[in-house]
């Protein structure tokens, strides 16, 4: 399996990485580096490519989830071809360009790297064959324009320019995924081989037009068609060699490829040609008005990508083949003659210190050569025979012309096309005669001259293409050309003549009017300049657009402080009420409260134990302010909690639930030394009533639930009797609840015994530096006793210290057959250990042992780790385990599981992060004791009187 | 008994959503202990009640109880301590640099 296109995607990626490094041995090498990674993705590209140059489409794919329709797959055809050849020869060509273009106080290197990530993405759009993973590409092409818009971070158009493009198009990509979602859904496959060969079964569906709606809206935001136009001249505060990428060959381009690549799936039908063609004659008429009366130079050739985009979009809107070519063509054309124009504004603006064209006048005699080739470029953009934006305007008008009689108002497409066209050429004459000619520069911040060589390499080259593809299109483009819209109609290319000469037909008639009408309005453009001016910012999409920023700002602005007003207990009792009325809501679905499950006796024993619970619990709750009566309490109903466990065969659980409580007793009285002993009365009144009221609902409505489940019967024991069932002969061990936890469910006991480390490290870090001070008395005012390790408690404990071990390593032990096992096992060991801490004081125990418990922790992790990897390394998923009979001389048969040595690294974990927490507690005890004055704070008499 | 063990539940939930709604930390720490005490109970009646069938194998007995909700509980009780210890650490940390042990930082005004 060959995964060459991947290599193609993924190297652009990794030479981001490279170049973030390589910029800190100077420019120079940030550049070559940069080059040179774009060359070995052409290389590459180069490589794979030979199969499809003779017809074939390359897929390659490697399973990722295949359960869910996901796999890493590319494919290169004539379109990803085409494509992937622009972004990377542009991109190249940038590459160059930019290396002159910032000044040394730019940081060169991070251009290049946003600029690699771009390119990687871009790549990866061009290339997938899985829709899911275009669209991760293409939400990557939003992020990385986001960063390359947004390059120059101090300036705030900048900032604002790079958000709203990512605003636009992200909202876009939202949009495409749920058409993405929907094509997926009709197809029942996310691969485009799938998705283009089902064109019929799309159309026909009924989900077809929502499919459609959402796909164009990523289409069209992302190519910035009207009305999400607006975003793309406010990107236009992006390095000029950044606008030269993003809105010749590649951000803009990737709508308009969406739409060719999913035109064999989509299109023909009322739907498409009514939306995508009148939002794309739409755009090219509002883009080349607009274009005309920009001051800006940059602003201009915005404009002007706009209403290119819509010419290309009303191409495939047309939907004919002869069309798909021509917008396949018109692609190619304008990526050409747009990079070059792009980056002959940046020279002059470079070079004059300004990009406004009512101060940039008569350049001709500072920099000919610079002005010859800019002229030829805006020319092109013009659509000037000899030249190749000629041939594809020429194709547009005849496709526009055709479309004139094939319904009714049809004759409005050539007339809107023409006055497209008469604009195109009114504003590139204004390119080229404002800039060039037009009297003496006004105030110019510099003197302006031509380049450097190098800066006009790019230039020169993109102009040559014009001329060559202009010249000689079937020699020069149209291999790639035929192969391309091959790949887009996924049928064989109609007969199409890219010759200069078609003979007097009417697209030739409209390519004259539209010379000589732009002619004529650039002569007579005064009048409209100031007619603009009074209607400028009359209708203004970006207000649109920041009303509603603003708007949806406010909303969440305000709701968020209606809803939250810095008070926990408000939030809290507002979440509790909100569970409450939604399980109000489906609770009174008509289930009943009550099932037919026999249920079991009560016996004495268990009434006497439950009305046990309930008074501690009730007395607990109740008495809450005497904080150590609380605590004491709460111990006391996590002990019976641990007995309920005994009476209903779970053993385990009540093991755990046992040693849990001493730890957890423990670590409360450690902390509530430092806190204060009693809590104050509550100061705002009605609101006990209100949380009696909310607390009592809640405990209803759980128990309900609980009497609910418990007095029916199981729907289904599959699963008990599968673990049940398996736990002997696929665990190799008896206690089922123990071989769920090591070996069933191993990853998940992973998991928790990584919360459990994660929980110990974060204490730790919180308890560093944090000096608490302690009190030298109790709540009732008793100054503590003198004696803080009793010695006969002291003796004791040593004396149970083997004892306690032996029984944890026992429990440990036997866990996987008997009830036991790591986590009981390590919480034994921990209260054990923590007994020496209490009863013969910190320092004492420091001395004998480790205090660090950060490596028991590690090695905890490390060994259930590497228990599960070890199954890896024999050919098996990840934590499988396996058993065996082991004869020891003595001690006899035994059995021996690899989920045992996993069950070692959950103990170590328990006992890491168990003693981490209270040793760490303690050593603040021993830091505060000292002769304090026993202080009665006031809340504590508070409650006392 | 199931109607015992479901009174118990909701009590022990009444009683924990009553502390977690109080001002001070210390009973917010108490409210969430008697709240996992309801949740892990609750999880493990899921596997409905039953006496004297431990799920260890090869005891002899007639049946086993439902072993799922048991290895789900044992995992929530030690993560529940974690938790608990977390949040009085918390609850320290915020008294030593807030002077006080008010759930919102500051005293009610």
């Amino acid at each position: 399996m060959s995964f060459s296109l991947f290599l193609v995607t993924l190297t652009p990626f990794l030479g981001a990485l490279l170049i973030a490094w390589v910029c800190r041995f100077g420019r120079y090498a940030a550049a070559m580096s940069a080059g040179g990674i774009t060359l070995a993705a052409i290389g590459q590209l180069v490589y794979a490519a030979a199969p499809v140059v003779s017809g074939e489409t390359l897929i390659q794919q490697m399973a990722w989830m295949p359960q869910a329709g996901l796999n890493l797959a590319f494919r290169l055809d004539g379109l990803g071809l085409l494509f992937a050849g622009l972004i990377l020869g542009i991109g190249l060509l940038v590459i160059l360009y930019a290396r002159y273009y910032l000044s040394e106080r730019d940081s060169l290197g991070r251009l290049y790297a946003f600029l690699l990530l771009f390119m990687g993405s871009m790549l990866g759009v061009v290339l997938s064959e899985n829709l899911i993973q275009l669209l991760i590409f293409w939400e990557l092409t939003s992020l990385s324009s986001f960063l390359l818009i947004g390059y120059w971070r101090e300036r705030q158009e900048a900032r604002h320019g790079a958000r709203m493009a990512l605003a636009v198009t992200g909202a876009g990509g939202l949009a495409l995924l749920g058409g993405i979602l929907l094509l997926g859904e009709i197809t029942g496959s996310y691969d485009l081989s799938v998705i283009l060969a089902s064109g019929e079964i799309i159309r026909a569906h009924e989900l077809y037009r929502p499919a459609l709606a959402l796909i164009l809206l990523g289409a069209f935001t992302k190519s910035a068609q009207f009305p999400f136009h607006f975003w793309l001249p406010h990107a236009m505060a992006a390095p000029t060699p950044v606008s030269a990428y993003l809105h010749s060959a590649t951000m803009v381009k990737a709508g308009v490829f969406l739409l060719a690549r999913l035109f064999p799936a989509l299109s023909g039908t009322q739907e498409w040609s009514h939306l995508v063609g009148g939002v794309g004659i739409a755009t090219l008429l509002v883009g080349a008005v607009i274009a005309l009366f920009k001051h800006d130079l940059k602003g201009l050739l915005a404009y002007s990508t706009i209403s290119h985009l819509g010419l290309i979009t009303a191409l495939f809107g047309i939907g004919t083949p002869l069309a798909a070519v021509a917008g396949v063509f018109h692609i190619i054309n304008h990526a050409i003659f747009k990079a070059g124009l792009f980056m002959a504004a940046g020279i002059i603006d470079h070079e004059c210190g300004t990009r406004d064209m009512r101060r940039i006048n008569g350049l001709w005699k500072f920099m000919p050569y610079t002005a010859t080739l800019a002229m030829v470029a805006a020319a092109s953009m013009a659509g000037v025979p000899l030249l190749n934006g000629f041939l594809s305007k020429e194709m547009f008008f005849a496709e526009a012309a055709g479309m004139a009689t094939m319904m009714r108002f049809g004759w409005i497409l050539p007339l809107v096309v023409t006055v497209a066209g008469v604009f195109a050429v009114a504003y590139s004459l204004r390119f080229i005669h404002d800039v060039f000619f037009n009297g003496e520069p006004v105030d110019l911040p510099r003197t302006p001259h031509e380049p450097p060589q190098w800066m006009k390499l790019p230039v020169e080259i993109l102009v040559a293409l014009c001329l060559l593809v202009g010249i000689l299109p079937a020699l020069t483009v149209d291999p790639i050309l035929t192969l391309a819209a091959g790949a887009v109609l996924q049928t064989p290319v109609p007969e199409h003549n890219l010759a200069l000469w078609h003979g007097f037909n009417p697209a030739l008639w409209m390519s004259v009017i539209a010379m000589l009408g732009g002619v004529a309005l650039y002569a007579g453009r005064k009048p409209l300049f100031g007619l603009h001016r009074e209607f400028e910012g009359a209708v203004d999409a970006r207000r649109v657009y920041d009303r509603l920023l603003h708007g949806l700002l406010a909303l969440a602005t305000a709701f968020t402080r209606w809803l939250d007003r810095g008070s926990l207990q408000r939030m809290a009792a507002l979440f509790v009420t909100f569970a409450l009325v939604l399980g109000a809501y489906g609770g009174f679905g008509g289930v009943a409260w009550s099932g037919a499950r026999a249920p079991l006796p009560v016996d004495a024993v268990s009434l006497l134990v439950a009305l046990g619970l309930a008074a501690a619990a009730l007395t607990g709750t109740l008495l809450h302010r005497q904080r150590f009566l609380a605590v004491v309490l709460t111990g006391a109903v996590g002990l019976v909690v641990s007995l309920i466990f005994v009476k209903f065969s779970a053993p385990d659980l009540a093991l755990t639930q046992l040693s849990v409580e001493v730890v957890t007793v423990i670590l409360l009285l450690l902390a509530l030394y430092f806190l204060p002993q009693s809590s104050p009365a509550e100061k705002r009144p009605g609101r006990h009533a209100r949380d009696i009221v909310i607390a009592a609902l809640a405990g209803l409505g759980v128990g309900g639930l609980a009497w609910a489940v418990l007095s029916r019967p199981p729907a289904d024991t599959r699963l008990a009797d599968y673990f049940l069932s398996n736990s002997v002969g696929g665990g190799g061990g008896h206690n089922v609840v123990n071989v769920i936890l090591v070996d069933f469910r191993g990853f998940d006991t992973l998991g928790e015994i990584t919360v459990l480390a994660l929980a110990g490290f974060a204490i730790y870090a919180m308890l560093e530096k944090l000096r608490l001070d302690g009190r030298g008395c109790d709540a009732a005012g008793r100054v503590w006793d003198a004696d803080l390790h009793p010695a006969i408690m002291a003796s004791l404990t040593r004396l149970l210290l083997p004892l306690a071990l032996l029984v944890s390593v026992f429990i440990l032990l036997r866990g996987h057959n008997l009830p036991g096992g790591g986590f009981i096992a390590g919480l034994v060991t921990a209260v054990a250990l923590i007994m020496q801490y209490l009863a013969n004081g910190v320092a004492w125990t420091h001395d004998r042992l480790p205090a660090n418990m950060h490596p028991l922790i590690g090695a905890g992790l490390a060994i259930a780790t590497g228990t599960g990897l070890a199954s890896l390394a024999f050919g098996h998923p990840f934590l499988t385990s396996t058993f065996g009979h082991l004869s020891w001389p003595l001690v006899g048969d035994f059995e021996l599981a690899s989920a045992m040595a996993f069950d070692l690294g959950v103990y170590l974990v328990v006992v890491g992060s168990t003693l981490l927490v209270l040793i760490h507690l303690g050593l603040m005890h021993d830091a505060s004791h000292g002769p304090q004055a026993c202080l009665i704070e006031e809340e504590d008499t508070a409650w006392k009187s | 008994m199931e109607i015992l063990i479901a009174i118990l539940i909701g009590l022990l939930t009444a009683c924990g959503v009553f502390l977690l709604l109080r001002a001070r930390t210390f009973p917010v720490v108490l409210g969430l202990t008697y709240l996992s005490y309801a949740v892990n109970l609750y999880l493990f009646a899921m596997g409905r009640l039953t006496v004297g069938r431990p799920p260890v194998i090869g005891s002899g007995l007639p049946g086993y109880t439902d072993p799922l909700p048991q290895a789900l509980v044992l995992t929530a009780i030690v993560i529940g301590f974690a938790m608990t210890a977390f949040l009085i650490m918390l609850a320290l940390k915020a008294r030593a640099e807030l002077g006080n042990d008010h759930v919102d930082g500051e005293e009610e005004r």
